[in-house]
């Protein structure tokens, strides 16, 4: 392999790169999906292919090729040299990556077990025993489950001198049932509605007959895996330094954490903290270094309420005086790397989560996702979930469908008065964050235990 | 590797009853800018084989970009031990049959030729003309060179290659910024000059917005706007599998009236006005299908296996690609509003009170079965009052059935705008005024 990157990167440099990287990456998937007791999907896919990044003066080209071959490797980084010198047409600002990354090492996933090595005949069998069992109830019309393996090979070097070899395993599964009738769909799945973590049981929850969620304004208690993507949407997505910058305005969009909020804003209340992790086991968000060779990290977003950090890239943080903290991640070997979130998480609180409904005299309990909404600058958020119960005087009460909550995100961090204990956190998995030009997408991690919001709007329907 | 060869490998290396191979190959380039210089520009070389392979009603699928001859025979292996894993799945009818194929012409030498020079002069285009009047240009251009092949061992044999270009850009002001976008498959459809025009020209007429109380409001839509109705109804159920579920906001409607008689939506993957496509990604050749006929639902799209679950029913040529994560379902690549016989300006004047929104961002489903769908306007919202465009707003959040939403239709424009969809289509939209249309919040 390090005959191919070396190429690469010596054809780069003679032509006048002043930095060059490649990745070669391999990646193979396997899913297996069973609707209503038949198979929907089975099967392998794998795509390899190499990309090569090239600075020329201040602009930068990429050119990736599926044929990885010495010719093809030749052709593709003189392609990326001849984009970069177009991009100059239109010239933007010195381009300045901070210190060297010149790394080199090895990193594979702690695994115990490798997800390819289980028979596929062994996840079908366990797939068809969740099917039976949700269709034990004859009023769920679609049945779902499905178990997905995944392993990227990758290998990153820099004119710098890094060399990097990575291989980073993912595994997971989950399961659903939908119910219909005349004029309503409800869904319930397990453990998320990502559909992608942990595999076992199931909860079950008909939604049909159930109350919908009143439109009021009230206390909210969001459980864990309906946080995670507030803190997706609201948290990790505004604190990505190009949004800040302007580079994915047109199409992901911007935010409104501009560089003079650093240090510098209230954006929650004393007892938010939330933090950017690459090293937290398990996490989707989970490597050794980034597709710029940056060693992972943990580093504080929110410290105290305290709005303290971006996600960055080595150009993004030099622009500020900063070293990049490891948030560019390319989704294959085609695409380039993007600043990205690695697993933004908030952290535990102290509440007891019965104390937290106990403490709770009129509110409303939402989790589960199944719609969200946010506009450009990420602060009008709606959200939706599967399921909700209705609090009163301290304990749960009925059952409530349709929920939907909504609000401006730095208001929302501030209503913040309690957060569960450390034992009824989850590191969530979400699987499918879109962003960039072509299309990335790309895993992240998040993990948060239920908190409660005071005078949220609810019950935003039709 | 011509695709009669790639399939002939298929073919000869498959053990099973019924192969099939889809076999695409993709040249793309794209040209990114932001704060009026290039920051992003690539390129992609890929392939991609998908296989299936069909043992009695039990289907094996395996994918990949290796085309050396001996990785596809591997491949065809592959999705046949897949195959003999699962039980039979008696709804599943077998491939389809081969049915003759027209040829259409979609491909442009001009696109498959652009190079990077002439893509970043283009761009340079926007960026310059925002720098001049002080803003700042975000965007981006593609060029896209498509080859598909479709066969399978019942004698399915087609092969198709089209092109793509598509243009947009937000431009913005102090506190103002404006959208524009065209796509096609001539590189003739992208006139840079044109779209600094229209998106400069919101950035002015959106200054200094101000604020405004959600509620209900007659709305005018930008072919933006509407593109994002008709791209929403069709991922939230204008394919059969989605009826068959009994999650689309077709259910309990086909044959009703649910839209303004004006309203007529129309799947056309041979049109050459949009991005045509003569066949699905099954090989069977698509059909024109009307799924709202002057306001009347009619049905859905269907493929092979949909169709093979309905009597009498057959493929209307929509299938999408073969996946192991499993069954998307037929989905319309190729949706086409029917023209009326309004324009933007009478659709304004005729307006007592409304609004006249450019696009919509971040819409999301709340309800499938009514369409329910959540989002913001962005890029250019002005209050419409007496016949004239009376100021700027802030952006609006909307939670909307978007049936109910065309239900109201006062009138439609006269001509159309393609938009390249997010289903790898396109979207063929006139402007549209709309009678009621409820807004929940707005934002700072």
């Amino acid at each position: 392999m390090k005959d191919f990157t070396s190429r690469a990167l010596n054809v780069a440099t003679h032509e006048g790169a002043r930095y060059a990287d490649i990745r070669i990456v391999n990646s193979r998937q396997q899913m297996v999906s069973v609707k209503n007791g038949n198979v929907d999907g089975i099967g392998d896919q794998d795509s390899q292919g190499f990309g090569v990044r090239v600075l020329i003066g201040d602009s930068w080209g990429f050119a990736s090729s599926a044929y990885v071959s010495a010719a093809e490797i030749d052709r593709v980084t003189r392609l990326a040299v001849t984009i970069a010198k177009a991009s100059s047409m239109v010239p933007g600002e010195p381009v300045d990556l901070g210190r060297p990354m010149n790394s080199v090492g090895k990193y594979t996933t702690p695994i115990e077990i490798d997800p390819f090595t289980v028979p596929l005949e062994q996840k079908l069998d366990l797939l068809f025993r969740a099917d039976e069992r949700i269709r034990s109830n004859a009023r769920v019309t679609v049945s779902e489950g499905n178990v997905i393996a995944v392993r990227h090979d990758k290998t990153f070097a820099n004119t710098e001198g890094a060399f990097l070899e990575q291989t980073i395993f993912e595994s997971g599964g989950a399961i659903a049932a939908t119910a219909v009738n005349d004029n309503e769909i409800q869904i319930r799945s397990h453990p998320n509605s990502f559909r992608y973590q942990g595999t076992g049981g199931w909860e079950y929850v008909t939604l049909l007959s159930a109350e919908s969620c009143p439109s009021k304004e009230t206390t909210l208690i969001l459980g864990s895996s309906q946080l995670a993507l507030q803190i997706h949407e609201s948290c990790g997505h505004p604190a990505e330094l190009d949004r800040v910058f302007g580079t994915e305005a047109a199409f992901a969009g911007r935010s409104f954490l501009t560089v003079d909020k650093r240090n510098n804003f209230r954006y929650g209340s004393d007892i938010v903290n939330l933090t950017a992790d690459s090293v937290r086991p398990t996490g989707l968000g989970t490597f050794g270094w980034d597709d710029e060779g940056v060693p992972a990290s943990s580093a504080p977003l929110v410290k105290n309420g305290e709005f303290v950090g971006y996600l960055m890239s080595r150009e993004t943080a030099s622009t500020l005086g900063l070293q990049s903290n490891g948030c560019m991640r390319a989704d294959g070997w085609n695409r380039i790397p993007l600043i990205r979130m690695t697993n933004v998480s908030l952290e535990a609180g102290t509440w007891n989560f019965d104390d937290i409904i106990a403490d709770t005299d009129d509110g409303i309990l939402m989790d589960t996702n199944r719609s969200w909404s946010i506009d450009d600058m990420r602060l009008n958020f709606q959200f939706g979930t599967e399921v909700g119960y209705e609090i009163k005087n301290g304990k749960r009460g009925r059952l409530l469908k349709n929920c939907t909550y909504g609000g401006i995100t730095p208001d929302f961090w501030n209503s913040c008065d309690a957060i569960a204990s450390q034992k009824h956190w989850i590191l969530w998995g979400t699987p499918n964050c879109g962003k960039g030009e072509p299309m990335q997408t790309m895993g992240t991690g998040h993990g948060a235990s239920p908190a409660r919001f005071r005078n949220v709007k609810v019950g935003v329907f039709r | 590797m011509k695709f009669r060869e790639i399939a002939d490998i298929v073919m000869n290396a498959s053990p099973a009853e019924q192969t099939e191979v889809l076999a695409m190959e993709q040249d793309e380039s794209l040209t990114r800018f932001a704060n009026n210089f290039v920051h992003q520009n690539v390129t992609e070389l890929n392939a991609q084989i998908t296989i299936r392979s069909v043992i009695g009603t039990r289907i094996g699928i395996a994918v990949s970009n290796d085309v050396r001859k001996e990785s596809i025979r591997d491949l065809a292996i592959r999705a046949y031990d897949v195959a003999k894993l699962q039980p039979e799945n008696p709804e599943f009818k077998g491939l389809p049959e081969p049915q003759p194929v027209s040829r259409i012409e979609a491909f442009d030498s001009s696109v498959a030729e652009c190079t990077p020079e002439q893509r970043a002069a283009s761009v340079g285009v926007i960026c310059r003309r925002a720098a001049s009047a002080g803003c700042s240009a975000a965007g981006s251009m593609t060029t896209s060179a498509f080859t598909i092949g479709v066969a399978n061992s019942r004698g399915v044999f087609a092969e198709h290659r089209s092109t793509m270009a598509d243009a947009s850009t937000v431009i913005m002001g102090s506190n103002s910024s404006g959208w524009a976008q065209s796509s096609g498959w001539h590189l003739k459809t992208i006139d840079t000059e044109a779209l600094a025009d229209e998106a400069m020209t919101k950035v002015r007429m959106g200054s200094d917005p101000r604020d405004f109380e959600a509620g209900e409001y007659t709305v005018i839509l930008d072919p933006y706007a509407t593109a994002d109705l008709l791209e929403l109804l069709a991922f939230d159920g204008m394919g059969a599998l989605a009826v068959q579920e009994g999650r689309s906001w077709l259910n309990g409607r086909i044959g009703q009236r649910i839209m303004a008689d004006s309203v007529t939506i129309v799947d056309d993957g041979l049109n050459s006005a949009g991005l045509p496509w003569p066949f699905d990604f099954e090989g069977v050749p698509k059909q024109v299908v009307a799924v709202v006929e002057s306001g009347v639902a009619k049905g859905p799209v269907y493929d092979t296996f949909t169709a093979g679950r309905e009597k009498e029913k057959h493929s209307t040529g929509h299938a999408s690609p073969p996946s192991p994560h499993g069954r998307i379902g037929p989905v319309p690549m190729n949706l086409f509003l029917k023209t009326g016989t309004s324009s933007l300006e009478s659709m304004i004047q005729s307006t007592k009170l409304g609004l006249y929104i450019t696009r919509f961002w971040y819409t999301r489903t709340v309800h499938p079965r009514d369409a329910v769908v959540t989002g913001m306007t962005r890029d250019g919202t002005f209050v419409v009052r007496d016949g004239e465009i009376a100021h700027p707003v802030k952006s609006l959040r909307f939670t909307q059935s978007y049936v109910e939403a065309l239900k109201y239709t006062e009138a439609i424009g006269a001509t159309a705008r393609l938009l390249r969809s997010g289903f790898g289509g396109a979207t063929s939209v006139p402007p549209v005024k709309l009678a009621k249309f409820t807004f929940t919040s707005s934002t700072r």
